[in-house]
């Protein structure tokens, strides 16, 4: 089981992933860099958070056009499991390997916070060590957060189950109150169709371990770990 | 040629930029303001080609990274060269 964690000029939190996977995880790991053209064999590809090419223009719009990101589509179409967390997610978008953008928190702050998560499906590669309607705790830290579809790609989401992860109260019940940017139907996370491609605002990495304030990250990534291998890449 | 792109948020995608600006802009006075929305100016400078060429280019470049479709609607203007002294 190895991991690829993209570095683009502007990541940041590639270390905080890649401390997790080798550090907590104990899972090979390899950096990929953003002129890679490719995935040196990884099983698992993410795209971490950050700010990548400045975020100019739009977040994630310059990113697309990178060398590794032709590879990171192919590797998405033969079913490989591509994981992207905040700035990733954005990437996501704007490479069209997920529907919707992020535009600007509705509060127009730059939000970093503990946020609760409800889990919505636990079928995935990236879920599966996570309980029915689980709720994780995870942090968020995002200026561009907040998830728009048109409502037919929503209901489209919606009726497929690919909302992944929504924000929620403690007690799990989705309210606006608990919504820290303005995201449609408080979406924190969406899946692609095959349910090979994850994208999510929060950063499961910085929960990962105690002493960080909580270890319900790890979870996901203990549920990759696991999956990876089982995912056939044709 | 100089093409003048402007992309907007479409209607339909809340602005939270627009409406903190049209809030300052009432504190000011300024009561009249129903609505305001704040989009991106681009100028673009092109070689050559004709009018005709730049605006199938411009409009391409528009569909391809200037704006995002999902949420931004765009409109442009080309200038040829000769106008611009």
């Amino acid at each position: 089981m190895k991991f690829g964690v993209v570095v683009f000029p502007g990541t940041w939190s590639d270390r905080d992933c890649g401390w997790v996977i080798d550090q907590v995880l104990g899972a090979e790991l390899t950096y990929l860099w953003h002129k890679d053209a490719d995935l040196k064999g990884c099983d698992c590809v993410i795209l971490p958070g950050g700010f990548a090419y400045g975020d100019y223009l739009r977040t994630g719009a310059i990113a697309r056009f990178a060398p590794v990101m032709e590879q990171i589509g192919e590797f998405a179409d033969r079913g490989g499991l591509v994981w992207g967390i905040c700035n990733g997610f954005q990437v996501l978008c704007e490479a069209g390997l997920l529907p919707g953008a992020l535009i600007r928190n509705a509060s127009l702050e730059f939000r970093c916070e503990w946020t609760n998560l409800v889990v919505e499906r636990t079928d995935l590669p990236f879920t599966s060590r996570c309980e029915e309607r689980e709720v994780l705790r995870v942090p968020i830290a995002h200026g561009e957060g907040s998830y728009f579809a048109d409502p037919a790609t929503l209901s489209r989401l919606e009726q497929r189950g690919q909302v992944v992860f929504r924000y929620c109260d403690p007690g799990g019940r989705v309210v606006p109150a608990a919504n820290p940017n303005g995201s449609l139907h408080n979406i924190a996370g969406i899946v692609n169709a095959r349910g090979n491609v994850l994208g999510m605002m929060p950063h499961p990495e910085r929960c990962s371990e105690a002493e960080l304030g909580g270890t319900d990250g790890l979870k996901l990534f203990r549920s990759v770990a696991e999956n990876a291998l089982k995912v056939l890449v044709s | 040629m100089i093409a003048r792109v402007i992309v907007t948020p479409k209607p339909v995608v809340n602005d939270p930029q627009g409406i903190t600006v049209k809030q300052g802009l009432a504190s000011l006075g300024f009561r009249e303001v129903v609505d305001v929305r704040v989009g991106k100016y681009i100028e673009v400078n092109l070689e050559g080609s004709s009018e005709h060429e730049a605006r199938q280019r411009v409009e391409a470049m528009c569909r391809q990274l200037l704006a995002n479709h999902v949420i931004e609607d765009f409109r442009f203007d080309i200038e040829p060269e000769h106008k611009r002294r």
